[in-house]
């Protein structure tokens, strides 16, 4: 019933058109969830955003059709438009807390939408809120609806974001990505609903996600994109279980199994570079020459860290917001500890407690045979502050986008006192971004001319040139599309065991923990509720949240796994 | 050249922007008519001896009764209009220039360091901008001049006339940096590259001025040529109230205060030329902020 033929969709620049998607062809039958699944920039969105005529201006279709049923949505005027989407097509956003009015009542935003398509008084349009709101899982909805969208929580709000897209009983439903913003657990009641909602009420779903994992649990058909182009598509169980094209292939090679640990990606550009064999040697040799230590451990006791919570009251200090207590953790010398946990759980304030950036009240860590100081305590020359070194997030930010590669990565060799000759130091960052598997001729560009894996690459040669013996990460991936997450988690595992790196590897990805570490630890509320290692903690979990963690993390069947 | 276009965005917007384009012709030429105005101008009007009064009060060339020498006319004084405007401006420009420049040391570095250190310091430099910024210029300059008059002898006084407004002019401006530097400062404390720098135990002053600075500049930049505008205007203000340069030195407002007194007596050009002039200036300057602003800001495209 919705059918898309040979759709372009063109973006007009100052530099001639940009062809955002072109050849798209598809099909979605009532009931039927199709998933949409592609890298960054592949062009997922823009088909969705093409069928419900929402293209970001100046963005317009180029060619081909859109048909829901009998309607030809290029023909629509504005107004006839205005009048399918919402009725007839609906969207769901990735993130609830930006597509709910803040200042009104669920009640009024849903008793809006309902009169704004059907003729119906405020009582009914009431009841009939109601009602949506039982049906996808909202208890003692009579009472609930009068609560304002900050007073439910985020898979709640993601519920009522679905119930708006539902109460005018829409055809088609497009969701764009409507659980990345989600916990695990939240995410798999959501998909549920959505699964159910297919089924009951017969509503098509173009799921438009990054996951493949989400796709394999919930999709009946898959589409695979790549750079707006169409790679391969068909039943989800042909597609990725038996991937005829190529990158089909190498996006399922990418994929961290959650269910057992391999060795390393496959990767199909890797043979290409190579870079990690043979080049760098010099680079290699440097930081092998600066290894008089055996690797260095560290030890955290009792950990606590509060933050201040704001003032409510004159007369009272606010109680403050725990965000670590006594969190106790040994990691081995030369081991990779993973530290898994959901968003707010802790993991990252853990990170700034060892780096200095947060002062933690109670407790003590030992690194290696020394006490750490505590934050600002800790002096600006103390000699963890070259040991232990971070690989960020986000690598559009963690690099200074004024400074050349060259000054961001010479920087440590110079502030630590390494080397004093300015063209020895050059040879070296050079010599270590062949190590990372870059060309050495990055060095005189700006980090705004490399993609997000390359500058990781490039983060990580940073940290390296500190020669350090402790490495924290912090979802170092988490930012990056799959296959590159797979290329720079091979490149992570092979520069460890080189050099006998102790690595701290936050994730919140389950399935990248496991290919990881070797010691894992689940952090939930700013405890810790199991460590262990690695594949005892995933085969036999004790704790009841580390098995609801890994029952709801959606996976793909095992035979369809390449890994 | 499309290439080179591509990869300097701004430029490439700004041959496609003729009134940026327009602004800064009139602005560059203003500029270099100040810079080389003793060469260009036919009379030293700080020099007594190179005028004569019986020159004085023709008018511009077009009109009758005029003296071809004197394109644009006379003053009172007998000064060449030209040569008069051209070394006003030129004043103007100075004064105009090195408050900013005192204003954006001051302010940017304060700034930055309310923004990096954040607490009590924070507080304390943003509730002096607060108080200054209740201030009007004018009262700040008076301020200022009163102080100068009271406590430095007669003698240096017609020395330090400049410097006095120069002061006054930067203290007034200093907060526009001050608030800009520590808002952005904020922003780019959040980001890893900082914390990163942080974390290596490099000196605050280090991470201030080498990681920080060179990213808040596209703010600053847009102030200081929307500021470089303001100055001017607050110089010729100060001077056209008197409490600015006198009549023997005379800036851009020092000339308008003197052309005031033939507003109504027929002598128009002693006057309207040199407020033209100013608002030729300072138009052009605020056109090329603005542009400049919508350079370094993406959204407003």
């Amino acid at each position: 019933m919705l059918t898309i033929k040979d759709l372009a969709v063109k973006f007009p620049s100052r530099f001639g058109d940009f062809t955002a998607i072109e050849d798209v062809d598809m099909t979605i039958k009532p009931g039927e969830i199709h998933g949409l699944v592609g890298e960054s920039g592949a062009g997922k969105s823009t088909v969705g955003a093409a069928v419900i005529g929402l293209l970001q201006s100046p963005g317009y279709i180029a060619n081909g059709t859109i048909t829901l049923g009998d309607t030809d949505l290029r023909d629509l005027t504005p107004d006839q438009a205005q009048a399918v989407r919402g009725d007839r097509i609906s969207m769901i956003f990735q993130d609830p807390q930006t597509s709910l009015n803040p200042l009104m009542t669920i009640e009024d935003q849903l008793i809006e939408t309902i009169q704004a398509h059907s003729d119906v008084s405020t009582s009914a349009a009431r009841k009939r809120a109601v009602d949506l709101l039982e049906e996808i899982g909202i208890k003692n909805a009579a009472q609930r609806i009068k609560a304002y969208p900050h007073q439910f929580s985020g898979g709640m709000r993601q519920r009522v974001v679905i119930a708006l897209a539902i109460c005018t009983d829409p055809e088609l439903i497009i969701a764009d990505e409507p659980t990345t913003a989600l916990d695990v657990a939240v995410q798999s009641q959501v998909l549920d609903l959505i699964r159910r909602l297919a089924k009951d009420r017969k509503i098509a779903f173009m799921l438009i996600t990054h996951d493949i994992g989400v796709i394999a649990q919930v999709a009946d058909r898959v589409t695979v994109m790549r750079k707006g182009l169409v790679m391969e598509s068909g039943e989800t169980a042909q597609v990725l279980g038996a991937p005829t094209h190529p990158y089909t292939r190498a996006l399922m090679d990418a994929v961290p199994p959650l269910d057992h640990r391999i060795d390393r990606f496959r990767v199909p550009q890797e043979e290409a570079t190579a870079a990690t064999q043979s080049s760098g040697n010099a680079a290699e040799n440097w930081l092998l020459a600066g290894q008089q230590q055996e690797p260095t451990g560290l030890t955290l006791q009792d950990l606590t860290v509060r933050f201040a919570a704001p003032r409510t009251s004159l007369f009272r200090k606010p109680d403050p917001y725990v965000a670590l207590e006594s969190v106790s953790l040994t990691i081995r010398p030369g081991s990779i500890m993973g530290l898994v946990g959901e968003s707010g759980s802790g993991k990252s304030t853990l990170a700034k407690a060892i780096t200095g950036l947060v002062t933690p009240s109670n407790g003590a860590m030992t690194f290696g045979d020394a006490p750490l100081p505590f934050g600002k305590a800790r002096s600006r020359h103390h000699p963890s502050r070259q040991l232990i070194q971070m690989v960020f997030q986000d690598p559009y930010s963690s690099l200074n986008s004024r400074h050349r590669i060259g000054a961001i990565l010479t920087e440590p060799l110079w502030f630590y006192g390494f080397e004093d000759d300015p063209d020895e130091r050059r040879r070296l960052a050079a010599s270590m971004l062949e190590l990372v598997g870059m060309q050495p001729d990055a060095i005189d560009k700006y980090p705004h001319q490399f993609s997000g894996g390359q500058r990781q690459r490039i983060a990580v040669a940073r940290a390296l040139l500190a020669r350090p013996r402790f490495l924290i990460c912090d979802e170092p991936t988490s930012a990056l599309d799959v296959s590159i997450q797979a290329e720079i988690l091979n490149l992570l595992k092979d520069l460890q065991a080189k050099f006998g790196l102790t690595i701290l590897f936050i994730s919140h990805n389950l399935a990248v923990v496991r290919q990881m570490a070797d010691d894992t630890a689940v952090l939930r509320n700013g405890k810790i509720e199991e460590v262990g290692a690695t594949e005892n903690l995933y085969q036999t979990p004790q704790a009841d949240y580390t098995q609801s963690l890994l029952a709801l993390t959606p996976t793909m069947p095992q035979e369809w796994q390449r890994n | 050249m499309t290439a080179f276009l591509k990869r300097y965005e701004g430029l490439w917007l700004f041959v496609h922007s003729p009134a940026a384009i327009i602004a800064a012709i009139v602005a560059i030429l203003i500029i270099m008519g100040a810079v080389f105005a003793p060469w260009l101008a036919l009379v030293n009007p700080y020099d007594l001896s190179s005028f004569s009064l019986f020159d004085g009060l023709l008018p511009p060339v077009w009109e009758d009764g005029a003296n071809p020498k004197y394109l644009l006319g006379t003053d009172d004084q007998g000064r060449d209009m030209i040569s008069s405007i051209l070394y006003g401006a030129r004043l103007s420009l100075v004064i105009g220039l090195s408050a900013l420049a005192i204003a954006a040391v001051l302010g940017v570095g304060l700034g930055l360091a309310a923004g990096y250190f954040g607490g009590r310091f924070d507080a304390i430099v943003m509730r002096i901008a607060d108080v200054q910024l209740a201030l009007p210029a004018i009262l700040t300059a008076l301020l200022i001049d009163g102080i100068a008059r009271g406590i430095l002898p007669a003698s240096v006084q017609q020395d330090l006339r400049v410097a006095v407004l120069t002061l006054a002019i930067a203290l007034s401006l200093w907060v526009n940096f001050a608030r800009t530097a520590r808002a952005s400062t904020f922003v780019q404390m959040n980001k890893e590259y900082v914390q990163a720098a942080i974390m290596m135990g490099q000196r605050p002053s280090r991470v201030m001025f080498v990681h920080i600075l060179p990213n808040i500049l596209g703010p600053l930049l847009v102030i200081m040529t929307v500021d470089l505008a303001s100055a001017i205007l607050l110089e010729a203000t100060l001077s056209f109230l008197g409490i600015g340069l006198p009549a023997d030195s005379p800036s851009l407002g020092t000339l308008i205060r003197i052309g005031m007194q033939f507003l109504l007596s027929g002598e128009w050009w002693i006057l309207w030329l040199p407020t033209l002039f100013l608002v030729a200036l300072v138009v052009s300057i605020n056109i090329l902020g603005d542009f400049l602003r919508d350079v370094f800001n993406p959204r407003l495209r």
